[in-house]
Parts: structure tokens; C-alpha cells; sequence
């Protein structure tokens, strides 16, 4: 089995994934905690934390939505059913066998289809619910100056634990997915590096 | 190190000489209110006496202060009567009935102690009299002054034995030495009334008692002779010695910010009055400034009440009283702290220091439930309910001692009982312990008849809690509300993060992450076998 190096990851890209890393797991561990889960930074500061990392993670993303737009990477995520059902099957079979990975990595294609489906979910969906649903939360005592008096913060609360719930499943998946490479490491070598091992052929 | 060295001794000589002063100037006691005064009063000749009684002293006092009892005369404090603008109730200590002592009318003697004035002891009071009006109760300075405590207002003329049979005598104050003496108002001043409120010490408020006298900063941080040594009426402040913020006429929000002379009431006695409506600094969490549309001050800077080293009375139950011993004699009971919790005279106590208060919406409106008013027995009388919900913008989650207990009412007329507990005759509860011969007697006092039928009812009262404000760092901290079970756990009406939740939707998000990560785990455990038998 021969491998070969293709360059896949930008620094940019690169820095965005594990600086929202980090943010995700912080708000995730101060949200449940502001959520009456568990106690462990205390309730003040966890929400401040919250608060702070919510700040950075906007700003982030912001970046990151002009950094895809300019660069034309949004494409990335357009769904394609193309080898869709190859690659459910890859990884209820094939990959116990060590059968070919039915996807061939390259710059201008670096998520398989079932990725493509996955990010553009927590892009449309988780991410969004999460950012409206938290700037409302945290401007919660602005809704009558805004004029949105008619919201409900029991509703906007429970939007934002939904989605964060659903960030905590697509975490727990992404992170065991990261492992699914080539070797069990390359994927993660990858996001540092930016060179991704594929097999060559 | 040597900016030290100097300022200590600087701040200690000031301090010497203010003590020197004041030990000249006040007699020992020297409240730092008097050294500011343009009047001495020991130099007056109308006050050089010497005074027989303390309607001889007023008199001397308004040969100056000529519109003095006048304004008075228009005082809560005199009249023990305010009507409630909103509800048109007739309120004030001589109208209510509470679930401490009961009521004034039938028991003025004792309860007229309490009185700025000389003489109430019954219903044909002159409330007229100018020379009736008690000055020296809330301008003494000395500390002698004390009215005597079943004197109807009046101190004791003569060497004076109390509690009767205590073998105890009461002194005659020395009028002339407190008349030359005269000052602002102090903490002690106002204390001698509302820090011995329902018939000692602590007994009814929970934040206000003796320890308010000379409190440290961790008890009260603007009373605290230590740096503000602001006195009552400081923040009670009033003109025409009308004083300001009664909690019969409560402002459960003070919206208008900083009281700036000219531009607003004037009344001083609201947090906000000086603090504003955004109190907390800018480099606090900016939650906590978001926080005060819905939460008092108070509900967070005074975390407990009856902090000061003196349990307060938090349930009297009228219903066991009247045990006596063979000599006929109240019984009384003390625990082992020193407490009375059984008197024959009246009947059960449970007391609280440290006490957490009880927190409810209020919007500054309350209704009384007054004598006449329907009680069936049935369930327990609020004896005063505050109004105020969730979805009422101008109210506020407030702080409130409950005071809970059982008390007399009359079964057949259905209404709280006045009971004629005090008196030197022989229907008086405290005499005879006949409850049919002191409930006959005090409702003929308010014009009713007695049915013959008496009960006792459960009943509660709500005292919003304002005083005894705590320092900032003993503040009372988020998690103790956001939290599941944390002091807010019964206000209704608000989602609040850390106490609320969606009971479904944690479970179905906890499911699925938990389903996930097994499904990862064992994806992984089979890849895992599969490899290594493979190489
Ligand atoms: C734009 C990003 C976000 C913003 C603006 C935001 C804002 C907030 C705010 C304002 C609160 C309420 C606490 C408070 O009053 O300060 C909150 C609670 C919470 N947040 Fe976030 N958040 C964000 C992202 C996240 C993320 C990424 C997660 C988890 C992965 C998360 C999980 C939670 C949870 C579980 C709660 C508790 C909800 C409740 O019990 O009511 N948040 N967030």
C-alpha cells in the first residue's frame, strides 16, 4: 500500500477548524453548566466564559463565511449524490475489510459525500440555530426595545439546547470520523499539517 | 512604607480628637450629627427645668420650634393611620391587626409605649394636643430617654417597678439633662420603636434590631459607623418631619433613577435614590445590571435577615396560650439558646437567625385583610398580600420574612378577632386568660358583637425585607437562584437557565449523544479487531 501526500487543508482553514474546536468543546462545557447540568467552573463564570467564547466564535465564523465565499471554497459543501450510497456502505463494511475508499481525496474535492451532507447540516442548521438563538438569549433584556416582546425566552432557550445537543452528537461522531483515514491518524495529521496521505494509485 | 507611616498616626490623631470632641460635646455618646449644629441647646434658659413631665418639655420646645407639633399631627407616625390610595383601605398600626401582638385599639396602654406621643390610652385621645407630641423620643441624644413600657407614652415620673413583680425599678429619666441634650435623629432613636417591634427585641422585622445600633460593615454597609454611619433617616429622609418610604406604601421599583433635587420626589429611601438604574460598574458582568428590571436590589444584597446576633420571631401561635403554673402564673419556656418558645401569656414561638428569605413578585400594591374582612378558617390568611406577577412589568422578585403563626378569630361574624389582651380590668386577656372575656371586650372596642364562637386560624404575614444590606462580596451569588433547587424555585412566571428545563428534550439529547458515542465506540471496536487480525 503506497502513499502519496496531496496538500488539502489552507493555514486559514486550518486555524478556523481547531480554533472553533476549542470554542465548540469551551461553550459546550460552560453552556451545560449554565444549564444546571453539573457545576464546575460555577455558574457565573461559566456564563462569562460563555459569553467571551460566544463573542470569539461569532467573530470566527464571520471570517470564515467571507474566507469561503471569497475563496470559492463553499463549493466544497454542495451535496452530491454521486458515490453517496458507496460510501454508506464503506463504512458499515468495507472498512472493516480494508476495501478501497471508494472517495479519492483532492484539493478541489476534500470532503467524501457523506462529510459534504454532514458540515452542510451543521452549517445550515446547527450553527445558525445556535448563533440566533444564543444573540437572542444573551440580548434577552433588549427584546422590548427591539420590539420582540412577543418571544418566549423558555422557546429560545429550548432552541439553543436543542441545538447544542445536537452539536454534542455531531461532535462525538466528527471526532470518531477523524479517525477513519487512511491510518487512524492521518485524517487529524492532516488538519495540522495540511498534507493528507491518500492512498496512491 | 513611608506613606504608611504617616498616615496611620494622621488618621489615628483625627480619630482621637473626633472621640475627644465627641466625649465633651454629647455626653459620652456623641453622635457626629451634633458637632455640625448651630444651636446648643444646653445654652437655652427654656430648657433649664427642671421639667415634671414630658408635656412640660414639648412645651418648652415649641416656645422655638413653633409649627413643630403641627407637622406632626399630619405624621403617620402620629396618627397610626394612612389610608392605601389604591385600595382605599384604612391601614396604619391603629387600624391593622397582625399576626404578632394582635391589635392597638383595646391595648393602647401598652402599645402607645411606641407612640411619639403622651397619653393614648384609650380611645378619647386628644389628637389635637401639641403639647402631646413626644420630641424627645426621636431627638434625645443621650440615651436616658425611655418611655415607659405600659405608660401609654410617658416615661416613669417615679422610681417604677417592671416588669411588675420583677422586683426591677424603673428610673425617672432626667428631663432637663436630655432636653439640653437634643439632636438629630440616631439609629438609636428610631430603634428604641422599630427595633424592638411586636414586643422586644427582633421580634417582627428580621432586619431590623438592636444589633442595627452600632453595626459592623458586614452586617449593614451604610449604617456601619465605620465608613458611611449613615443613620435611618439618611435614606428616610422628609421634610416637615414627614418621613419617607413606609412599607405601608411600598415602591417595589423606583424608575426614577438618581433623585436629583427639583427634578424628582425627592425620597431617598429606595436603592436606586442614589444608586441608579444601573448600579453595578461597567467592568462587572453586565448581567447584573440587566437584572434590576426584575429583581430588587435587596433580593441579592441582603442574602439573610437576623444576621446581627438576635433570632427573630418567625411563628407565634396564639392557640396554646393561657397554661398557667399552680401559683397562676404564666408558664414560660426557654430552649437552650436561651429563648422563650412557650409563654402562658402568649403561646408558642419558633425563632430564626441566619434566615433565608422568601421571595415573591411585588409591584408595591397590597391588600390587607382588615377586621370585618370575610375569614372562614378554611385556609391560612394571608394577613397582607402583596400584588405583583410575572407578567407585570413594574414588578420585581422581592425579598420577605413570612411571619407565620395562629391567632383568635371569631367563628360566627367570620373576621380576625380583636382581642383585649392588656388592661388593668378584669376582661383583659393577660389578666384572667379567659379568651371569651378578651375577645368580647376587644371587639366591643371596634363596635362589634362577639358570636360566642372563637377559632384560631393559621394565618401569614409578609414583611419585605430592606435593611441589613450585606457587602458586596457576601452578595448573594447566581447560582444560588440558577440552580435547580435554589432560592427562586418557587417564583412563577420566568425561564431562568440552571433551574428551568425542558424535562423531554434533555433526556431525548442525552439519549442520542450517549447512543452515538456507543455507536462510534463499538464501530471502532470492530475496526480495531478486524485490523489487527488482518497484520
Ligand atoms: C453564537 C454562539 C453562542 C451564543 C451567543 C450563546 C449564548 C448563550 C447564552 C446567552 C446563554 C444563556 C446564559 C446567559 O444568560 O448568559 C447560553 C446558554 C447555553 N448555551 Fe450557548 N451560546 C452560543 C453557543 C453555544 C454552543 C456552541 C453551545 C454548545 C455546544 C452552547 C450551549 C449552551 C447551553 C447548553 C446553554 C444552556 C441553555 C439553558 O439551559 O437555558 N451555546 N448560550
Amino acid at each position: 500500500m503506497n502513499a502519496t501526500r496531496i496538500y488539502i487543508f489552507k493555514r486559514f482553514e486550518r486555524f478556523w477548524h481547531w480554533a472553533q474546536a476549542l470554542l465548540i468543546i469551551v461553550m459546550a462545557v460552560t453552556g451545560f453548566e449554565i444549564h444546571g447540568t453539573y457545576g464546575l467552573l460555577g455558574y457565573e463564570t461559566a456564563q462569562e466564559v460563555h459569553t467571551t467564547a460566544a463573542w470569539l466564535l461569532i467573530g470566527l465564523w464571520v471570517f470564515a463565511i467571507f474566507w469561503h465565499f471569497t475563496t470559492g471554497e463553499w463549493r466544497q459543501y454542495i451535496p452530491t449524490a454521486d458515490k453517496l450510497m458507496a460510501m454508506v456502505r464503506y463504512y458499515l463494511t468495507g472498512i472493516f475489510t480494508d476495501a478501497p475508499h471508494p472517495f479519492r481525496q483532492t484539493t478541489l474535492r476534500k470532503h467524501n459525500p457523506l462529510q459534504r451532507l454532514a458540515y452542510l447540516f451543521v452549517k445550515l442548521i446547527i450553527n445558525p440555530a445556535i448563533w440566533i438563538s444564543g444573540l437572542l438569549y444573551l440580548y434577552y433584556s433588549a427584546w422590548p426595545a427591539l420590539g420582540l416582546d412577543g418571544l418566549s425566552l423558555a422557546g429560545v432557550a429550548f432552541v439553543h439546547t436543542a441545538a447544542a445537543f445536537l452539536m454534542l452528537v455531531f461532535f462525538v461522531v466528527h471526532v470518531y470520523f477523524a479517525t477513519t483515514g487512511h491510518t487512524w491518524t492521518s485524517h487529524i495529521k492532516a488538519m495540522i499539517t495540511g498534507y493528507e496521505e491518500v492512498e496512491s494509485g | 512604607m513611608r506613606t504608611c507611616n504617616v498616615k496611620v498616626p494622621g488618621r489615628l490623631a483625627a480619630f482621637l480628637s473626633a472621640l475627644a470632641l465627641s466625649l465633651t460635646l454629647g455626653g459620652g455618646l456623641g453622635w457626629a450629627e451634633n458637632e455640625v449644629s448651630t444651636a446648643d441647646h444646653s445654652k437655652f434658659k427654656e430648657l433649664k427645668g427642671p421639667f415634671p413631665t414630658g408635656p412640660d418639655v414639648t412645651r418648652a420646645c415649641l416656645q422655638c420650634h413653633t409649627e413643630a407639633s403641627k407637622q406632626l399631627h399630619k405624621t403617620k407616625h402620629w396618627t397610626w393611620s394612612v389610608v392605601n390610595p389604591d385600595t382605599g383601605e384604612r391601614l396604619g398600626k391603629r387600624n391593622v391587626i397582625n399576626n404578632f401582638c394582635g391589635s392597638v385599639v383595646s391595648n393602647e396602654a401598652r402599645c402607645t409605649s411606641c407612640h411619639i406621643g403622651y397619653g393614648w390610652k384609650d380611645g378619647t385621645f386628644d389628637f389635637t394636643s401639641e403639647a402631646n407630641v413626644d420630641c424627645l423620643v426621636c431627638h434625645d441624644t443621650t440615651g436616658k430617654y425611655r418611655k415607659f413600657p405600659a405608660g401609654a407614652g410617658h416615661p416613669v415620673y417615679q422610681p417604677t417597678e417592671w416588669p411588675a413583680g420583677s422586683g426591677r425599678m424603673m428610673q425617672p429619666p432626667d428631663l432637663a439633662e436630655i432636653a439640653q441634650n437634643v439632636g438629630p435623629t440616631s439609629r438609636r432613636n428610631c430603634g428604641t420603636c422599630h427595633f424592638l417591634g411586636g414586643g422586644g427585641n427582633a421580634i417582627k422585622h428580621g432586619d431590623l434590631d438592636l444589633s442595627m445600633v452600632e453595626p459592623g460593615r458586614y452586617l449593614d454597609v451604610h449604617m456601619s459607623p465605620g465608613r458611611l454611619n449613615f443613620t435611618c433617616s439618611t435614606c428616610h429622609s422628609g421634610d416637615a418631619h414627614a418621613v419617607q418610604g413606609s412599607r405601608y406604601t411600598t415602591k417595589a421599583k423606583d424608575t426614577n433613577g438618581i433623585d436629583i433635587p427639583g427634578r424628582t420626589d425627592g425620597s431617598r429611601a429606595s436603592c436606586e435614590s442614589c444608586h441608579g438604574l444601573e448600579p453595578h460598574p461597567a467592568a462587572a458582568n453586565a448581567k447584573l445590571n440587566e437584572h434590576t428590571d426584575r429583581i430588587a436590589c435587596v433580593t441579592c444584597h441582603v442574602p439573610q435577615f437576623a444576621r446581627g446576633g438576635y433570632a427573630t420571631k418567625m411563628w407565634w401561635d396564639w392557640s396554646t396560650a393561657g397554661r398557667l403554673d399552680e401559683n397562676g402564673k404564666p408558664i414560660k419556656v426557654h430552649n437552650s439558646d436561651g429563648l422563650e418558645v412557650y409563654s402562658g401569656m402568649k403561646g408558642d414561638f419558633r425563632w430564626g437567625e441566619h434566615v433565608t428569605p422568601e421571595y415573591r413578585w411585588f409591584d408595591g400594591s397590597v391588600d390587607y385583610t382588615l377586621f370585618g374582612d370575610t375569614v372562614d378558617g378554611g385556609e391560612v390568611v394571608s394577613i397582607n398580600k402583596y400584588g405583583g406577577s410575572a407578567d407585570d412589568p413594574d414588578s420585581r422578585i422581592w425579598p420577605f420574612k413570612v411571619m407565620r403563626g395562629k391567632q383568635a378569630y371569631d367563628k360566627g361574624l367570620q373576621t380576625l378577632a380583636v382581642v383585649h389582651t392588656f388592661g388593668k380590668d378584669d376582661s383583659a386577656y393577660w389578666r384572667n386568660y379567659d379568651w371569651d372575656k378578651a375577645v368580647d371586650a376587644g371587639m366591643a372596642s371596634v363596635g362589634a358583637v362577639y358570636s360566642g364562637e372563637l377559632g384560631f386560624v393559621e394565618t401569614e404575614m409578609a414583611w419585605p425585607i430592606t435593611h441589613m444590606v450585606a457587602p458586596k462580596e457576601d452578595a448573594v451569588t447566581c447560582v444560588e437562584c440558577h440552580s435547580r433547587n435554589g432560592r427562586l424555585a418557587g417564583i412563577e412566571g420566568v425561564y431562568m437557565p440552571g433551574r428551568d428545563r425542558t424535562g423531554w428534550l434533555d433526556f431525548l439529547g442525552w439519549t442520542a449523544a450517549l447512543l452515538a458515542l456507543l455507536a462510534v465506540l463499538a464501530h471502532g471496536a470492530v475496526r480495531y479487531y478486524a485490523h489487527t487480525r488482518r497484520s
